[in-house]
């Protein structure tokens, strides 16, 4: 049996300590006798396996933009040992045969825990809920359920969708849009999209569907979680829900951590997203929410293009970033100067969303759970390239920016899928243990 | 100044000189022969990927009087609806050897990335980019200004404007802001000569965002008219898709609340000059009264332009400036 320790890292409480690895699992150091592998962490930060609850991996349908292949290569780099494949691709992920598709595509790659995300709607269309309890029973075990891309728009639909999950312990993740208040919606509206003449995304159609999402919520006694919250009214709608008792968790992005509207000057595509980059009063509540709570997790919304889809003129680009190599690196450096330790960084990127989709094998380095983890070099300033990394997407906003944290080493049920700065092997497939439990 | 993508790079100066350019090519259109020899070999493509005979030909006829070759390359029928892109179709013009190109395109932001992502070399003007803007049209808006602001025939040869801003010239703009790229080129532009602006519209019809403008903002034209002792009043058209978008119950209201009836036409000062963009909307945004007045200057506009897009594409294309006195207070 192969059986790793990894020396002298830096846990995320900050204490050093030794982390044994054998059969998949975390074990206690003294039990390894000889370890097949020593990997010297001194210096290095480890930290439970991070987990994405929000990744488009774009196979099956768009295999020119990513594959599932690619996609999990990029995870490993950027330390994710989970991540979850949103539903918006081509056949849409609205039946148990095609998140059975992708669960089993990314078990054969090994390089990361791919879950899928299920629809809500049949085509995502809004209308008729998908088949949710298929998906649930099937073999990818589907637990979280979104139209993402799309806004559940219809009130009664997304009623029905979070009172029908409770019965698997299901949640729906809405991605919060009026599609009435943003038709044609180019930008956040405001001052800049004033002067560039470009049609605004207002805060209100984000605000909006959140207000009444939660209320929902607490109707019918579901957990809801609102996907890449990007305004400071969507703040203090969630702190006031959760305030009330209401089963909501929220997410923020990398990049609405960091990059606001005054970009979109350039009027380079690279900075066109949905939901789109808001101002510096949105990031600094957005930080602000992360480091006390109100927001749960990061997610990165990775979402590769094709260059063809991003070389144009802005209103004619696609919208979406790429993310999961950048991620970690981007939001230590956002919440440098917040009350932000490295517990808190390992508990929005790993802790909570694992604890949220019900992974218990990730965001933990409790003896006994799978040896999901990541070292990270703190202190490694480099400059983003993204013409070297894994995803096919270029699309990273962050090139040419110089970040401080590196990952060096992802480790998946205990095999080293990212080594030293390099892909390494990945787990195989059918291996024992809770991989394919 | 390697390109013209928007009036709010131009600084005082430029524009004055910009101007003062205009100024010395509207004598071109006295001589015998209307030509200047400036940009001969030199060649203009025109790429237009929205439809707009006015604003194509008036460049065509600014490139034809500089002696330049100009090539139309219009979107529809030509492989741009064949899925195209602007970078390949950029390239294709530079690969065969466009000195310098004039581009409207329906989304905001397109000549600017034109400019910029390295497909082509050459100088790019802005004939027009969605609702972000229009810098030909504001120049020759301000090139028509600083004439009636300085008492002068609006077109035709004279002399006496070369080397003035607009400063304490008030000037009203009416309609659709939110949607105007001819509002927004003209907010800066003015202001930058000194101008005061006044913009009015219907609150649908303004950017949200318009606070940070420098202009004043009134919904009340009856009342911006009594407050304001305007010096031009430019109504800008409404688009007929926006008829259908709740922007306003019915054309008769806005036309009623927003239109420059002939009782508003009356009610301006008494040498208060009445512009327009055109194609103009008359009975909507424009009465017959005030569209006919002799203090409508909307045809000296079009006159303009043309001496304008000269000014523009020879200081582009030759990085010269034939203004006389060149900056500003020497004249």
């Amino acid at each position: 049996m192969t059986t790793t320790l990894i020396r002298a890292a830096t846990l995320p409480d900050g204490s050093r300590a030794d982390l044994g690895i054998a059969g998949g699992l975390l074990v206690d150091p003294q039990d390894l006798g000889t370890p097949t592998t020593v990997v010297d962490a001194d210096g290095l930060l480890a930290l439970p396996g991070l987990v994405d609850m929000h990744t488009h991996l774009r196979e099956p349908g768009r295999e020119d933009a990513e594959t599932i292949l690619t996609g999990s290569r990029a995870a490993a780099a950027g330390g994710y040992t989970a991540v979850h494949a949103m539903a918006n691709t081509s056949p849409v992920a609205d039946t148990a045969g095609v998140v059975e598709q992708v669960h089993r595509l990314g078990r054969a790659a090994g390089y990361t825990q791919v879950e899928p995300v299920g629809a809500v709607t049949v085509g995502l269309a809004g209308e008729t809920l998908a088949e949710l309890g298929a998906m649930a029973d099937s073999e990818a075990r589907v637990r979280m359920f979104s139209d993402d891309g799309h806004c559940v728009w219809d009130p009664l639909v997304m009623r029905r969708a979070l009172e029908y999950v409770k019965a698997f312990d299901g949640i729906i993740a809405q991605h919060a849009q009026d599609p009435r208040l943003t038709e044609g919606a180019q930008m956040n509206e405001g001052v800049v999209s004033a002067e560039l003449g470009l049609p605004g995304w207002p805060a209100v159609a984000e605000e909006a569907i959140i207000a009444r999402d939660v209320l929902l919520a607490e109707h019918v006694g579901s957990r809801l979680h609102v996907c890449h919250v990007s305004t400071a009214g969507s703040v203090e709608l969630i702190r006031w829900a959760k305030s009330r008792g209401i089963r909501v968790t929220a997410e923020v992005t990398p990049h609405h951590l960091v990059l606001t509207d005054e970009e979109v000057r350039s009027f380079d595509p690279v900075y066109k997203v949905n939901p789109p980059l808001r101002t510096q009063e949105d990031v600094h509540a957005l930080r602000g929410a992360l480091a006390d709570g109100t927001i749960d997790v990061v997610g990165t919304d990775h979402a590769p293009h094709p260059s063809e889809h991003k070389c144009v003129e802005w209103t004619a680009a696609a919208m979406g970033m790429v993310g999961m190599e950048t991620a970690l690196a981007v939001v230590s450096h956002a919440m440098r100067d917040l009350d932000f330790s490295t517990a808190d960084l390992a508990r929005v990127m790993s802790t909570r969303p694992a604890e949220i989709v019900g992974l218990a094998h990730h965001g933990t380095l409790a003896i006994g759970t799978g040896a999901n983890l990541v070292l990270v070099d703190p202190e490694a300033p480099h400059t983003v390239e993204p013409d070297t990394h894994e995803t096919m997407g270029r699309n990273n906003p962050f090139r040419g920016r110089t970040l401080g944290a590196r990952v060096t080493d992802t480790f998946l049920y205990g095999t080293r899928v990212f080594a030293d700065g390099e892909l390494g092997t990945p787990l195989a497939f059918g291996e024992a243990g809770p991989w394919n439990d | 100044m390697k390109h013209l993508l928007s009036t709010s790079e131009l600084t005082r100066a430029e524009a004055i000189d910009l101007l003062d350019t205009a100024e010395q090519m509207s004598l071109v259109s006295t001589r015998e022969v209307k030509k200047l020899p400036v940009l001969r070999g030199l060649t203009v493509v025109n790429l237009f990927f929205e439809d707009s005979t006015r604003t194509r030909i008036s460049f065509e006829a600014a490139a034809k009087r500089l002696s330049a070759d100009v090539i139309t390359f219009s979107a529809k029928g030509s492989s741009v609806s064949k899925g195209e892109s602007l970078q390949d179709t950029a390239q294709t013009l530079s690969a065969m050897g466009a000195d310098g190109v004039v581009i409207r395109h329906s989304g905001s932001g397109a000549p600017h990335r034109l400019a910029h992502s390295g497909w082509i070399d050459a100088p790019v003007v802005n004939a027009g980019d969605g609702t972000h803007e229009h810098p030909t049209q504001a120049l020759l808006d301000a090139f028509t200004l600083r004439r009636v602001h300085a008492g002068l025939p609006a077109s035709a040869p004279a002399d006496g404007a070369v080397g003035r801003g607009l400063d304490g010239a008030v000037v009203g703009i009416v309609g659709d802001i939110l949607h105007s790229r001819v509002a927004r080129s003209n907010v800066h532009l003015l202001t930058t000569l000194g101008a005061r602006v006044v913009l009015v519209a219907p609150p649908t019809l303004l950017p949200i965002g318009v606070e940070s403008w420098p202009c004043d903002v009134v919904y009340d034209l009856d009342a911006a008219i009594r407050d304001h002792p305007f010096d031009a009043l430019m109504m800008l058209r409404v688009q007929q898709e926006r008829m259908h978008e709740a922007f306003f119950p019915t054309a008769r209201e806005y036309a009623r609340r927003w239109g420059l009836s002939d009782a508003r036409a009356r009610a301006l000062p008494g040498d208060c000059a009445i512009m327009h963009p055109g194609p103009m909307n008359r009975g909507f945004e424009i009465g017959a009264e005030a569209a006919d007045s002799p203090r409508a200057v909307v045809l000296d506009q079009v006159a303009n332009g043309v001496s304008v897009r000269m000014a523009v594409l020879y200081r582009l294309l030759t990085g010269q400036s034939t203004a006389a006195s060149g900056r500003e207070g020497q004249s």
